[in-house]
């Protein structure tokens, strides 16, 4: 399963009204260590479907929202819950440390 | 039980893998889990890597290396390595997902790790304008003021690169010379955007949710004096990644593994270490690459004196036959 995209135009309906949590994968295509943690975020949404979206915003077609994020590192990944950041990770991890720091929404 | 593993996806790894492969040894190679294709994924235009004239991406190096690996057999994986079992003629490698795989022979290619300024700020401000990765995060400064701190090809590139996004670069280096190749140098001096600090190194990053400034140190006189900034690029060097063999292999006073003369025969027999891991001085993607053709070549070797006597006594012998300055080519065609 391919986390799907979401764009400045379905942000408010896809994350900040999502009845779930979600995380966002703030990324960028010249952006290699983005490329390869892609795959291990896809793992972790289909493992975890039921309790966690993961959705992914291009920061180079979405740059008022990575602006309103103060994003200036990517990958950047931001656990939302009724519209509100409770979690920011930052930097691509092997996957076992990736699921450490997102233990409370994924367990 | 296979005979060849290979740790390492960067120019060194996958050269082993290439060599390796074309001798029929059908390789292993554990590519990591996020960091396939080491460090030059994180850089752009590679200028000096002999035949590409034109250069070539950092990526698209890579990704070429590894599709070369691949059409003669090279298996790769993409995870971690978490535990080595080094001893004996076995070699034992475990992996994030719990995997153990054997080997006759081990090629441990890991490279080095970005350094670190070791000041206590730095957890907190990374990824909230310290960064490491100039292609990854130069995008979200522009109009901006940055830093970048070292003296060396990796910090004059960075500087440069940068300049497309940011209104001012300023290159801080603790020397006043710096170590990068002449015409990184020269490209780095000639941009207008970018200004030398020189004799300097930072003594404090300023800021609490985000970076807004440094203070500098004098390395000559002691002075120190802030400098406000948006962001913070470091650049200052890298060190071997040896810690999972520390212990278990031999290392030497830089801290790369230690290897006999010109070999990559390691303290440990049928263990090989190729490219930065075992090089403080070059650290070249092109020398990486010849490492890892050293590295392949040995652990033919090794393994081919196994298999005639099966006994590691006659690795030893043919090993000492190398020493004594009897071409590796001659003793292969000779078998």
């Amino acid at each position: 399963m391919t986390a799907r995209a979401v764009t400045e135009a379905t942000f408010e309906q896809e994350v900040l009204n999502n009845e779930k949590a979600v995380l966002v994968d703030f990324w960028a295509e010249w952006c290699g260590p983005c490329r390869a943690v892609s795959p291990i975020l896809d793992q972790i949404a289909s493992e975890h479907a039921d309790k966690l979206d993961i959705v992914k915003l291009n920061v180079d077609e979405n740059p008022q929202l990575a602006m309103k994020y103060q994003i200036t590192a990517i990958p950047a990944f931001k656990v939302f819950e009724k519209g509100e950041v409770v979690k920011t990770v930052i930097g691509a991890k092997p996957k076992p440390a990736l699921e450490a720091d997102l233990a409370a929404y994924i367990s | 039980m296979r005979d060849i593993i290979i740790i390492g996806s960067g120019p060194a790894g996958f050269t082993a893998a290439i060599y390796a492969a074309r001798a029929e040894l059908k390789p292993l190679l554990i590519a990591s889990s996020v960091e396939i294709g080491g460090e030059l994924m994180n850089t752009t235009e590679v200028e000096n890597f002999p035949g590409f004239p034109e250069g070539i991406m950092g990526p698209d190096l890579m990704g070429k290396m590894q599709a070369q690996a691949e059409r003669f057999g090279t298996e790769v994986v993409y995870d971690d390595v978490v535990s080595l079992d080094l001893e004996g003629p076995v070699k034992r490698v475990t992996l994030g997902n719990g995997e153990t795989h054997e080997a006759s022979a081990l090629i441990y290619a890991t490279g080095s790790a970005y350094r670190k300024l070791g000041l206590p700020e730095e957890e907190v401000l990374s990824g909230h304008g310290l960064s490491w990765c100039a292609t990854c995060d130069g995008f979200f400064f522009r109009q901006k003021t940055i830093a970048v701190i070292g003296g060396g090809d990796s910090a004059m590139e960075e500087a440069t690169f940068l300049t497309r996004f940011a209104d001012k670069v300023y290159v801080v280096h603790r020397r006043d010379t710096l170590k990068a190749s002449k015409i990184m140098q020269q490209r780095a001096i000639d941009n207008e955007k970018i200004e030398f600090i020189w004799n300097s190194e930072v003594a404090a990053i300023h800021g609490t949710t985000a970076v807004t400034g440094v203070t500098l140190r004098d390395t000559v006189t002691g002075e120190e004096r802030g400098l406000d900034l948006d962001g913070l690029f470091v650049a200052i060097g890298n060190d071997p990644r040896t810690h999972l063999v520390h212990g278990k292999l031999e290392l030497t006073r830089e801290g790369t593994i230690h290897v006999e003369g010109r070999s990559s025969r390691t303290s440990v027999a049928g263990v090989f270490a190729a490219g930065d891991v075992i090089d403080p001085f070059y650290r070249q993607a092109v020398t990486a690459a010849g490492s890892g053709t050293v590295a392949a070549l040995d652990a033919e070797h090794y393994l081919a004196a196994l298999e005639d006597t099966a006994s590691p006594e006659a690795a030893e012998i043919e090993a000492e036959a190398i020493d004594e300055g009897v071409a590796i080519d001659g003793l292969v065609r000779a078998r």
